[in-house]
């Protein structure tokens, strides 16, 4: 029985993948689980693997080639089978692999769908990137509610996805789904998570003056109504917990950054009405900060996250930060590492950008811009002139979830936090 | 006494469809009818009803044919004619049943039957003579149901001047003048019928509208086609005590604002039937009945008592042929314990042979509206429609309803010639769940009448070609 080798959703938000590297050549004997290929996606270069045994009979695609998610990139077969009929016309064309591939039915209907659960662990077996049968109607629902198609066992005659399997997913039951994953939610994009309360968090359905205010607003502006609050923080005593912390040697050595990031951790724990993420019907309140850290590399932005942030010491966010941006920026990331934050950061203070303001990374419903940290001559106490340091931040609020004054007081805590820095030891 | 696997209790659509899934999946089968294989449908029903209609039809094909140029001259019409041979084949479909029943080995237990304990049938004979046969897996009660008169209003059936369907079927003459009492299916189409055999018609109708559970549209569209050709139809009318005398029925009639008494040859009653649960032995074996009279049936269709089931008409609306077949046929595999789909009841056409037909699938716009669903409608009318042309027949036209979002194929309508044959494409689709967009992609081979399925389709996405 031969096994089609698809190009795979590596990560949750990849529609096609550039084959880097060919690991097998053809003739060669492969396990399942067994590294094919070396994909690169739009996050990280990621390794494809095999989900059968045999022999790789055939590699469709060549090293370079792009090849959109759930196409047809090779054939695993026993020595003697014929393949004909697998390979068809579609010998090493660039891109008409995509063309031939059987996966995707339907014209219209949710194509991505197909590949889904995107959990690189060859373990998952819910992600079979065979062909999915469902009606064209579960196929349009499953699109518009963001349902995994893949994840699903259909009620239909034999086994068809019929709208009932959809609706069922949708109200959380889910009967015959196989979970798709186990761990947290993925949360890039706003793909539908269950809607049951975990221990990490709680969901609140929306009141009518949460549903007035998310509707007016976002009709006033985009469809995340985003303001903005600046505050100047004072670092005279951080500047001054960070000399001596230095002197006792190295192990305390600790950035700006890497206080800004644990201060903010602390003060979403006493905020979760900020740590929370927006999906449309309900607000989810987070009791736990996975702290996203935008970081810039050669190829763009992304965001690697700090999980359970708050519940860690100074120098594990240190540690734990540096390692994150240097894997960042040898595009190392796994999707698990910048999936699922609640929260984000973003500094542009190394660069000398006094503020600026970040764009919210949606479901989440804030994002603190760090700006530069300078001397400024301010009014002293006295009447007179002192020379202080500042940092300017500036935090972009989506006001479907925080209000202003909501975001002011986060700020408020913050501030308190930042410029008294030894109350992140209590 | 006779041991079965499998009783059913009356051989019309559900009973004898249920009988012949049960023996193709190995059962011993035996079926209880005291009449004639087939039922109401194929005796005193669906089936006779249509041949009549077909010979108006062609009755008002004949009368067209001048302007096709086939001109046909001292055309007579006569209904003791028409109703023979709508005798005639009802008697040869009846045939048909019995000639399956051979075939699958079933027995026919000619007689009334009725239950008695642990899944136990006595059967009684014409002759008198009685015996007990006994199911191993299970009884299944498709009696079916009957005419009912109102008798509330003097209507009481006296089978020579107020008549139920049952006697419309086999009367030698059309009278010169008669009330048709209900525009549901049965009404209007025995109004069809007589009309067409000259017979001055009217048609009273206590609800708003003719043919009330259609769509609106619908009912407007076949209420002018009826005027057009001459039947009166009184929707709205509340009916006085009648009085039937040697001189006709007479029957007092308030609508629109107006009192009349109108006086008719023969009035049919076409209002209502009723599930026959009576004589049957339902109360003594435990089996309960609902409210309005039909017996309580759970999603397996097996009634209050196990092992015992019920199917077709006697066990709930809607009172459809089509239905109860498909009832028997699931249930027969439920009985056998395989893998069974359950029967579909959002998508059972509705099918009235009148002239023009009308058929529909699914919700009317009414209902999408009580729903407060977001709904998009798709209309087209045969007038331009080029094989409706042809034919001479432009009335009516295809109505689709779908989902605003998601295209979903909420409810069909059609009226027009052959609509109950076009309905089964919106059957089909709403059954694997195509939306309008899957409509539209199958090419529909030209000229057909079901071009207009795929214009009303376009039409609901605002790309309509034709119109």
């Amino acid at each position: 029985m031969a096994t089609k080798v698809f190009m795979e959703a590596l990560s949750p938000t990849m529609e096609e993948g550039r084959l880097v590297k060919w690991l097998k050549n053809e003739g060669d004997a492969v396990k399942s689980g067994d590294l094919l290929a070396e994909v690169e996606t739009d996050k990280a270069v990621m390794e494809l693997s095999a989900r059968g045994d045999g022999i790789l009979r055939k590699r469709m695609i060549e090293e370079g080639t792009t090849a959109a998610v759930g196409s047809l990139v090779g054939i695993i077969a026993s020595a003697d089978e014929d393949i004909a009929s697998l390979v068809g016309g579609a010998t090493a064309a660039p891109t008409s692999a995509a063309l031939t591939a059987p996966v995707v039915a339907a014209p219209a209907a949710a194509a991505p769908a197909v590949a889904a659960p995107a959990a690189p662990a060859p373990a998952a077996p819910s992600a079979p990137a065979g062909r999915v049968i469902a009606s064209p109607l579960a196929r349009r629902l499953a699109g518009d509610q963001g349902v995994d198609l893949g994840g699903l066992q259909g009620s239909g005659p034999g086994g068809r996805i019929v709208k009932r399997d959809i609706e069922a997913a949708m109200a959380g039951g889910a009967p015959k789904a196989q979970a798709p994953s186990t761990g947290r939610v993925a949360s890039a994009g706003s793909r539908l998570p269950s809607p049951v309360s975990g221990e990490e968090y709680h969901d609140e359905p929306l009141t009518q003056i949460r549903k007035t205010i998310a509707r007016r607003l976002a009709e006033s502006i985009g469809p995340i109504p985003t303001f903005y609050l600046t505050a100047e923080f004072d670092l005279a005593r951080a500047a001054e917990m960070r000399a001596a912390a230095a002197e006792l040697g190295d192990a305390y050595k600790f950035s700006f950054n890497d206080l800004i990031l644990k201060a903010t951790a602390t003060a979403l724990s006493q905020h979760p009405e900020v740590n929370a993420h927006w999906l449309g019907d309900r607000i989810r309140y987070f009791n736990t900060v996975h702290l996203g850290m935008a970081v810039a590399t050669d190829d763009g932005l992304i965001v690697p996250v700090i999980f359970n942030a708050e519940q860690k010491r100074m120098s594990e966010i240190s540690a734990e930060s540096k390692a994150l941006a240097k894997k960042a920026r040898e595009r190392k990331l796994k999707p698990e590492e910048f999936t699922g934050s609640t929260f984000s950061v973003s500094n542009l203070g190394m660069m000398q950008i006094e503020q600026f303001t970040a764009i919210i990374n949606p479901p989440e419903a804030g994002i603190l811009a760090i700006g530069a940290i300078e001397d400024r001559v301010v009014v002293a106490p006295d009447g007179g002139f002192a020379i202080r340091k500042k940092l300017r931040v500036t935090m972009s609020c989506d006001h479907r979830v925080i209000d202003g004054a909501v975001g002011a007081k986060f700020l408020q805590t913050l501030r308190r936090l930042i410029e008294n820095p030894l109350l992140l030891v209590f | 006494m006779a041991q079965f696997d499998v009783i059913y209790l009356g051989g019309g659509p559900a009973g004898y469809v249920g009988a012949l899934r049960s023996a193709q999946l190995g059962h011993n089968v035996a079926v209880v009818e005291r009449e004639g294989l087939g039922g109401t449908c194929v005796l005193w029903g669906c089936i006779p009803a249509k041949a009549l209609l077909e010979a108006a039809s062609i009755a008002q094909k004949v009368a067209k044919g001048k302007e096709f140029g086939v001109t046909a001259e001292k055309v007579t019409l006569d209904y003791g004619v028409a109703m023979k041979r709508s005798r005639a084949v009802s008697a040869q479909n009846s045939k048909g049943v019995e000639f399956l029943f051979k075939k699958n080995k079933i027995t026919w237990l000619k007689g009334t039957g009725v239950l008695g304990p642990n899944k136990s049938v006595k059967v009684t004979g014409a002759d008198g003579k009685a015996e007990t046969h006994t199911a191993g897996k299970a009884v299944v009660i498709a009696t079916g149901s009957r005419v009912k008169g109102l008798p509330q209003i003097g209507l009481e059936l006296n089978k020579t001047t107020i008549l139920s369907s049952d006697e419309a079927l086999v009367l030698e003459k059309a009278p010169a003048t008669m009330a048709v009492i209900g525009a549901g299916a049965v009404g209007c189409e025995f109004a069809d019928v007589f009309h067409a055999f000259g017979t001055k018609v009217t048609l009273l109708e206590v609800m708003p509208r003719i043919l009330p559970l259609e769509d609106e549209d619908c009912s407007a569209e076949l209420a002018k086609a009826f005027k057009k050709r001459g039947i009166t139809v009184v929707t709205g009318a509340k009916l006085g005590t009648v009085k039937a005398g040697k001189g006709g029925v007479t029957i007092p009639v308030e609508a629109n604002g107006e009192k009349q008494e109108m006086t008719f040859d023969q009035v049919l009653v076409a209002a209502g039937r009723a599930p026959n649960i009576e004589n049957i032995g339902l109360k003594e074996a435990g089996i309960q009945t609902t409210e309005r009279g039909f017996i309580k049936v759970n999603d397996r269709l097996e009634t209050t008592v196990k092992g015992v089931y019920a199917i077709g008409d006697v066990a709930g609306p809607p009172m459809l042929a089509h239905k109860g077949q498909r009832e028997g046929h699931v249930v027969a595999e439920i009985i056998a314990g395989v893998h069974h789909h359950p029967v579909n009841y959002g998508n059972i056409p509705n099918a009235t042979y009148c002239h023009p037909e009308v058929a529909s699938i699914g919700l009317t716009e009414a209902q999408c509206k009580e729903k407060g669903l977001k709904y998009k409608v798709g209309k087209f009318p045969f007038s331009a429609n080029g094989r409706a042309r042809t034919s001479g027949e432009t009335e009516g036209f295809v109505k689709v309803i779908k989902d605003e979002k998601f295209g979903e194929i909420l409810g069909a309508h059609i009226i027009g010639a052959h609509a109950t044959e076009l309905i089964h494409e919106f059957a089909v689709a709403r059954e694997n769940e195509f939306t309008v967009e899957e409509i539209d992609l199958a090419i529909h081979a030209h000229p057909t009448l079901s071009e207009a399925i795929a214009e009303a389709v376009l039409d609901s996405m605002g790309k309509m070609l034709h119109a």
